[in-house]
């Protein structure tokens, strides 16, 4: 046009420029932060295999690294977390998928635009807030019904943590439903079934692989929850099944030893890395491969 | 009939990925005409005129071979800025998309980037520029109200003064009246027959009367080659050849 | 295919009951999820609604419960929500305006794609980990407000990238277009146009991402929040606490009085969260009328 505009394309391409690195960068951020997570539980990982043997620490039946006589076998903790998870899974799987068929099948738009969102609530309410509600009113109700029940136990922040992931296996399970053609319903009714049978045998199987993945991805933040646990759970590692003892899973323990003051660079110390990396590796599997059964079935529906 | 070109196209091929979208294309612009590119779903129309102006760098994997000459000079040669293009190089889109701002904010949109902050200045193009686009009288009164609340052909009329506000040579329009009704098809193409003295433009259009209506001349493409180019009333009356021809009288397409 | 009357009568009446017995179920586990909610928070209103009072509010936490109170805990949370904002914000945008926009769909975008939502689902307390090691070792930041909020960002940034992504991709291609066709640059017409209309969503989206920040116990703890804290934090380096932390610190304690008081801390939390999910939701509904995209 004229020599303002000239003027201003230049400034414009130095602007251009600085504009697309600068962004460049924030995009790179979260590469590095994957790196930093990585370098850090290696870094420290690494120094405290030096001084426990792997194999100790994957086959010894005792945690003990803060008492005079240490022991670094991780099978307790991983059972803890396992069973706490394994309850919350118990727990959010019926209720998480009857609430999702009925949803996706039989409920009108307004009962589900009233029920989903306060659903939603359930998610967000914060960990603190359950695991009280996980020790001062589960915990004591469960105890009238077994009274042998300890007051810290796995049985009550498990139950607590199943109620918090329903909202996650709803949904998602809710979308894979939602996802399943028209047409193959209209298949199934055109041949005279029921609309529970539709939903069981025809819209279930082929969601299947998206309803799997959301049960995953429930299980991983189950695995990964620590409040909860560091305030019900009680702080005794133990390889057992039982539900109604203290226990101590992955996440309390990292809790537990932040709160206390081990100094920096002791082996103790550098417990809460090798089980963090432990927990990071087992939530990532997880997560990985809940993603890929959803490509697979991404391209199985089409 | 003094005539220049202003656009020349030489063996320009373009590919989507794998795909190959033109082939072998060689035509001329004339300066202050009408050029109108008809032709069957699919045949290139709106990838040839988007490589004019080069807006088509913007899908991944396009890739273009061939020169394209406005003025002499190649605008797909190195270093030459895609901006500097659509500065003298304007379009208008199929689906009218003004902004959603006032519509005193949608024509000074341009000036405003090439730098033009005064405001009488910028008040005196936007009443200029909609006054070419022969809407100046039906907005004058709420130049603050939001584009989006003008019916489609004068938000179409909007997006061709938007267009000329940066005070381009070229105006490429493609296929501006498809999502209209026919009245206001008929106001646009009043505008472009009137735009004709100071503008060169070059239209693709699925109507034929409309090319027949409103070019000078005609370039049928199919398949992404062009089939024939020449004058408009030779192309609808007397084409050469025999595909022109069947498109023409509506065998296929 | 033809069957005797009797027995199709039979069959539907059996189907008729299966139907309705799958909806009792459903209306039952409903209850149930639901049922909790409610149960919860009648729980901590009954133990902690007695406790809410000016000066619960306004006192700092004391080893007698009746005079034990939130004010730093409240403060430290505000502080560190704050600056916590000004990192994750301008860098999630940033590094959701790059993606959307320049990345386009090359594969260096695709990674970033897969490790963001991997990052999503990464648990909290290994950012802790991250944050002790980076900020509050490597870097020599000490437990302080500094590392809380480098670290919280951290743990946000992936939310706030999500969300504004989907923002950014509700805007319509044909407005970027006929930017572009008027000259205008990628960053002009990201700043004059897509911007503007993709800001609605994209505060939504990061105020929900901080409203679940401020719940967040774990990484703070692990990089060494304190519990017990009896004064306001007094500088980017200072330590301090938040109100997640208190409330755990009184629920770990065994006497009753403070766990009337870590009930009335979290019906506080609770109403700080009700108001930013509001805030939320108004910005949407506000916006969403405005541009009637």
């Amino acid at each position: 046009m004229t020599a303002t505009t000239l003027h201003h394309l230049t400034r414009g391409r130095y602007r251009e420029r600085a504009a697309h690195v600068l962004l460049f960068f924030c995009g790179t951020l979260s590469i590095l932060t994957t790196l930093g997570i990585v370098a850090v539980l290696l870094f420290e990982t690494l120094a405290f295999f030096r001084e426990v043997p792997l194999f100790d620490f994957l086959t010894d039946t005792q945690w003990t690294p803060l008492f005079a006589d240490k022991h670094f076998g991780i099978l307790p903790l991983v059972a803890g977390t396992a069973l706490t998870a394994g309850i919350a899974v118990c727990v959010a799987t019926p209720i998480g998928l009857v609430s999702a068929l009925y949803l996706s099948e039989y409920a009108t738009d307004r009962v589900r635009h009233l029920v989903k969102p306060v659903l939603e609530v359930l998610a967000g309410v914060p960990t603190v807030v359950y695991g009280y509600f996980a020790l001062l009113f589960i915990t004591p109700l469960l105890q009238t019904v077994i009274p042998s029940l300890s007051g810290f136990n796995a049985l009550s922040p498990g139950i607590v943590i199943g109620v918090m992931i329903i909202p996650m296996v709803s949904s998602l399970s809710e979308d894979a439903m939602y996802a399943v053609p028209q047409s193959l319903r209209e298949g199934a009714y055109a041949l005279g079934s029921s609309k529970l049978q539709v939903a069981v045998k025809v819209v279930v199987p082929a969601a299947f692989s998206g309803i799997a993945a959301s049960l995953l991805l429930g299980v991983s933040r189950a695995i990964g929850e620590t409040m909860i646990l560091a305030i019900a759970a009680g702080q005794q590692p133990r390889l057992t099944l039982n539900p109604t003892v203290p226990i101590e899973t992955m996440t309390a323990y990292i809790v537990q030893v932040s709160l206390g003051d081990t100094p920096t660079g002791t082996i103790e110390y550098r417990t809460i890395f090798a089980v963090g990396m432990m927990l990071f590796l087992g939530t990532l599997a997880l997560n990985l491969v809940s993603q890929w059964i959803k490509q697979r079935f991404r391209e199985q529906v089409g | 009939m003094d005539e220049t070109t202003a656009l020349e196209v030489h063996d320009l091929n373009a590919w989507y990925g794998h795909t190959q979208a033109l082939r072998n294309m060689s035509l001329s612009m004339m300066e202050r005409r009408i050029t109108a590119v008809i032709g069957p779903s699919g045949c290139g129309k709106s990838t040839f005129i988007r490589c004019l102006n080069r807006i088509n760098d913007l899908m991944p994997g396009f890739r273009v071979a061939g020169r394209v000459l406005f003025k002499g000079q190649d605008l797909y040669a190195p270093g030459v800025d895609p901006i500097e293009i659509r500065l003298r190089i304007g379009m208008v889109f199929q689906k009218p998309n003004p902004f959603p701002k006032p519509i005193y904010d949608n024509v000074a949109y341009g000036p405003r980037l090439c730098g033009i902050k005064e405001r009488a200045r910028l008040d005196a193009l936007v009443e200029e520029s909609l006054k070419k686009a022969a809407l100046w009288d039906e907005v004058k009164d709420k130049l603050h109200h939001s584009a989006l609340a003008l019916s489609g052909g004068q938000q179409q009329r909007l997006c061709i003064a938007r267009a000329l506000a940066v005070e381009p040579e070229v105006l490429l329009l493609d296929e501006p009246c498809s999502a209209l009704d026919p009245i206001a098809t008929g106001r646009i193409e009043e505008l472009l027959l009137d735009l004709k003295k100071n503008y060169t433009m070059v239209i693709v259009t699925h109507n034929m009367q409309q090319a027949a209506r409103v070019s000078d001349t005609t370039a049928f493409f199919m398949l992404g080659q062009l089939v024939e180019f020449g004058p408009t009333s030779q192309i609808f009356t007397n084409p050469r050849d025999k595909v022109t021809e069947d498109y023409i009288t509506g065998r296929f397409g | 295919m033809r069957i005797e009357a009797h027995t199709l009568a039979r069959m539907l009446s059996r189907r008729r009951g299966m139907e309705l017995g799958f909806k009792a179920l459903a209306v039952t586990t409903l209850a149930i999820a639901l049922g909790s909610l409610a149960l919860l928070l009648l729980d901590a209103i009954a133990d902690g609604a007695g406790r809410l009072s000016w000066q619960f509010l306004t006192s700092f936490p004391s080893r007698k419960p009746e005079e034990a109170g939130i004010l730093s805990a409240l403060v430290g949370t505000v502080c560190l929500i704050l600056l916590t904002a000004v990192f994750a914000f301008p860098i999630g945008v940033g590094a959701a305006i790059y993606l959307e926009e320049y990345a386009g769909k090359s594969w260096f975008s695709r990674v970033v794609e897969v490790n963001i939502s991997n990052l999503a689902g990464v648990p909290s307390i290994i950012y802790g980990l991250l944050g002790l090691e980076l900020f509050v070792r490597a870097l020599g930041f000490d437990r302080s407000l500094l590392s809380g909020a480098l670290t919280m960002a951290l743990l946000v940034l992936p939310i706030i990238i999500i969300s504004s992504r989907e923002a950014l991709r509700t805007v319509p291609r044909s407005i970027r277009e006929a930017s572009f066709a008027l000259g205008a640059d990628r960053w002009q017409t990201i700043w004059h146009q897509v911007l503007p209309l993709a800001l609605p969503g994209i505060l939504t989206g990061s105020i929900l991402a901080f409203s679940r920040a401020i719940g967040e116990a774990a990484p703070l703890i692990t990089i060494g929040a304190l519990t017990y804290v009896a004064f306001l934090p007094d500088g980017l380096f200072a330590p301090f606490t938040a109100l997640p932390i208190q409330i755990f610190n009184w629920v770990s304690r065994p006497q009753a009085g403070f766990h009337a008081n870590a009930a009335a801390a979290i019906l506080v939390l609770l109403a700080v969260l009700l108001l930013m999910n509001a805030l939320a939701v108004f910005l949407r509904q506000r916006y969403q009328k405005r541009l009637n995209l």
